[in-house]
């Protein structure tokens, strides 16, 4: 399903004489990055941000799924959009992203048995991750394929950067490595130094999130106050 | 005190507008203010203004802690001598707490004060002395132990995101001493649980005897409640604990102290106390017939002389920012602190100290209760109008 709908966006926006990336397209990848990222200014897909940052390569692993299944449902609901009854689109929205999302657990189990193991239950949650409802109601239902297609990557981007930074601080902190590589010094555990136990708990990753929140909003003081 | 005001005096005009060090101005207002009263008036109208004022106020916590600081270092030093079967004098014993006391009540000091002092130059705010009480209350809940690094990064913490984040003094909304414990409770487990409340450092000449055992009076609790203590060594305070909540007698003098003073809510103690003496007698009542040694049993009263249960409502539960503020809150507040309390002593093995996570919990449902509480007000008024 994947490689039958790949190609196709591409050849969409050329009849309409829009760049494939136009400025207002490269808008729609970047805004998801920082000014409307979708877990510190729309304030979705929290639970998991919490669950699968515990070390750094189960986050990357589930950043990619969910940029996998944000990109490609918004591609394709953008697609039949103008065909779904609007009674049942939440459903039909539903049977897409699942199908998208088994897939993607269905691969993980194949080809990263360890990894899927420790996502367990947060890569068939992404059905219910409110960034992918969330995208396919406010921007996929209403827009061509195309732009659909970045905003999916731009938002699935915009969660892996919070997810990986928030990991990167909870594994070097809290067990002293990266990626499973060791990265604080030998020496540093000889003069007393020790992991820090909160930070293998869910709420370090609230108050880290809460510590990047401060921080862009300090930077970029128009977001104060708009989720 | 001439000397101080002239020195002050001669380089006030560097900090003021305009001046080389403008940039340092609420460092110097806050020493000011500190050393003498200010002498601010209002700009209109008439106000009346109490002598008052909030550094008053903490210096009357900080005066109120007095008595478990010193019976804390005493009571460092003898654990320590009894551990190795030593007889000490009264000043040697006193003087070996003071000195392993002494480090951490500085770097508590000297860490989170310079995070204010940093925030207050970078936000351009004065100084307030809401750390004053949170640097001393935070070395007391320590055991004496702890790593200094820890307790300066439980500081950091505690006033950064306990308090800054919020808006500093007077915006928080959980105990920022109770935050700093809690925080390296479970950053640093190995550290504030297990046999670590005894300092141990080597004496020459001496090994820590056979009968010493390392497990506090609220481990035995849960294993074995009648190997507890006896009343009075658990009410004067000769048991092993974090440096300050070991004597409950000492909390009670603090507590008439804030009470006298008017500065910390008496209704919040008694409340707590009456809330713990409650559900100690229900789980009397409730206790399995046929385990005896269930802490169930144990009887009501010592819940109070137990861990740090007086020094939390006594000093932490009453913190007036983070308490419920309205009369009848107060009282609900308390009893739920104290029920908490002993729900999770008996009930959770895992935490053995109930009192920390209880107070943060009823922090946070301070607000929720307030509003009941008035909400309920006006309904009585509308409904006797």
């Amino acid at each position: 399903m994947i490689a039958e709908s790949t190609p196709k966006p591409a050849g969409i926006p050329k009849k309409k004489n829009e760049g494939l990336f136009s400025k207002k397209n490269i808008q729609t990848l970047r805004d998801p990055l920082d000014d409307s990222n979708p877990i510190t200014v729309q304030i979705l897909g929290i639970c998991s941000a919490l669950a699968v940052t515990v070390q750094v390569k189960p986050a990357l692993i589930m950043a990619l799924g969910v940029t996998v299944v944000v990109a490609f449902s918004n591609l394709i609901i953008s697609l039949i959009r103008n065909s779904i009854p609007n009674r049942i689109r939440i459903i039909v929205q539903l049977i897409i992203v699942a199908m998208l999302v088994t897939i993607v657990d269905q691969l993980l189990k194949a080809y990263m048995f360890d990894v899927s193991r420790k996502l367990s239950v947060f890569v068939g949650l992404i059905i219910t991750n409110c960034i992918v409802m969330g995208r396919l109601e406010a921007f996929a239902m209403a827009q061509k394929p195309w732009p659909a297609f970045l905003d999916g990557i731009g938002n699935g981007a915009g969660y892996g950067i919070i997810l990986i930074t928030v990991a990167v601080f909870r594994e070097t902190l809290g067990a002293g490595t990266l990626l499973g590589y060791k990265v604080v010094p030998q020496w540093f555990y000889d003069h007393g130094y020790v992991n820090n136990g909160l930070m293998l708990l869910p709420p370090a990753a609230l108050f880290l999130i809460g510590i990047y929140i401060w921080w862009q909003r300090s930077r970029n003081r128009k977001l104060i106050n708009v989720s | 005190m001439k000397v101080a005001r002239r020195l002050l005096d001669s380089v006030k005009p560097h900090f003021n507008k305009g001046g080389r060090f403008e940039k340092f101005h609420p460092a110097f207002d806050a020493l000011e203010t500190f050393l003498f009263v200010p002498g601010h008036t209002t700009a209109d109208g008439v106000h009346v203004r109490d002598a008052m004022d909030l550094k008053r106020t903490m210096f009357t916590v900080i005066i109120a802690l007095i008595p478990t600081l010193l019976f804390g270092m005493w009571n460092v030093g003898y654990q320590h001598y009894r551990a190795f079967g030593m007889e000490a004098t009264l000043i040697d014993t006193f003087l070996f707490g003071f000195w392993k006391v002494l480090p951490i009540v500085v770097v508590s000091y000297a860490v989170g004060l310079g995070v204010e002092f940093l925030f207050a130059i970078i936000r351009n705010h004065q100084i307030s002395e809401g750390y004053l009480v949170t640097g001393l209350l935070i070395p007391l809940t320590m055991p004496v132990t702890v790593p200094l690094w820890m307790v300066g990064l439980a500081a950091v913490f505690c006033t950064v995101m306990g308090k800054e984040v919020f808006g500093g003094t007077g915006m928080n909304f959980m105990n920022p001493a109770l935050l700093a414990r809690a925080f390296l409770f479970f950053a640093f487990p190995a550290y504030l649980s297990g046999d670590i409340w005894t300092d141990l450092s080597p004496e020459p000449g001496h090994a820590v005897v056979d009968a010493w055992s390392g497990a506090t009076n609220l481990v035995t609790f849960d294993t074995n409640y009648p190997a507890i203590a006896s009343a009075s060594d658990l009410f004067w305070g000769f048991e092993q604990g974090s440096i300050g909540e070991t004597s409950v007698f000492a909390c009670l003098l603090g507590a008439l102290i804030l009470i006298v003073t008017g500065v910390g809510s008496g209704k919040i103690m008694v409340s707590c106390f009456v809330g713990t003496l409650l559900m100690g007698l229900l789980l009397n009542v409730l206790a399995p017939a046929d385990i005896p040694n269930h802490p169930m049993h144990m009887p009501a009263y010592y819940h109070w002389l137990l861990g740090g249960f007086a020094f939390g409502a006594v000093y932490m539960a009453t913190d007036p920012v983070s308490a419920a503020q309205t009369e009848g809150g107060k009282w609900v507040y308390g009893l739920l602190i104290g029920m908490f309390t002993v729900l999770l002593r008996v009930f959770n093995p895992a935490y053995p100290e109930g009192v920390m996570l209880s107070i943060l919990l009823m922090n946070v449902f301070a607000p929720l209760i307030d509003y009941i509480v008035v909400e309920q007000h006006i309904k009585n008024r509308i409904r006797r109008a």
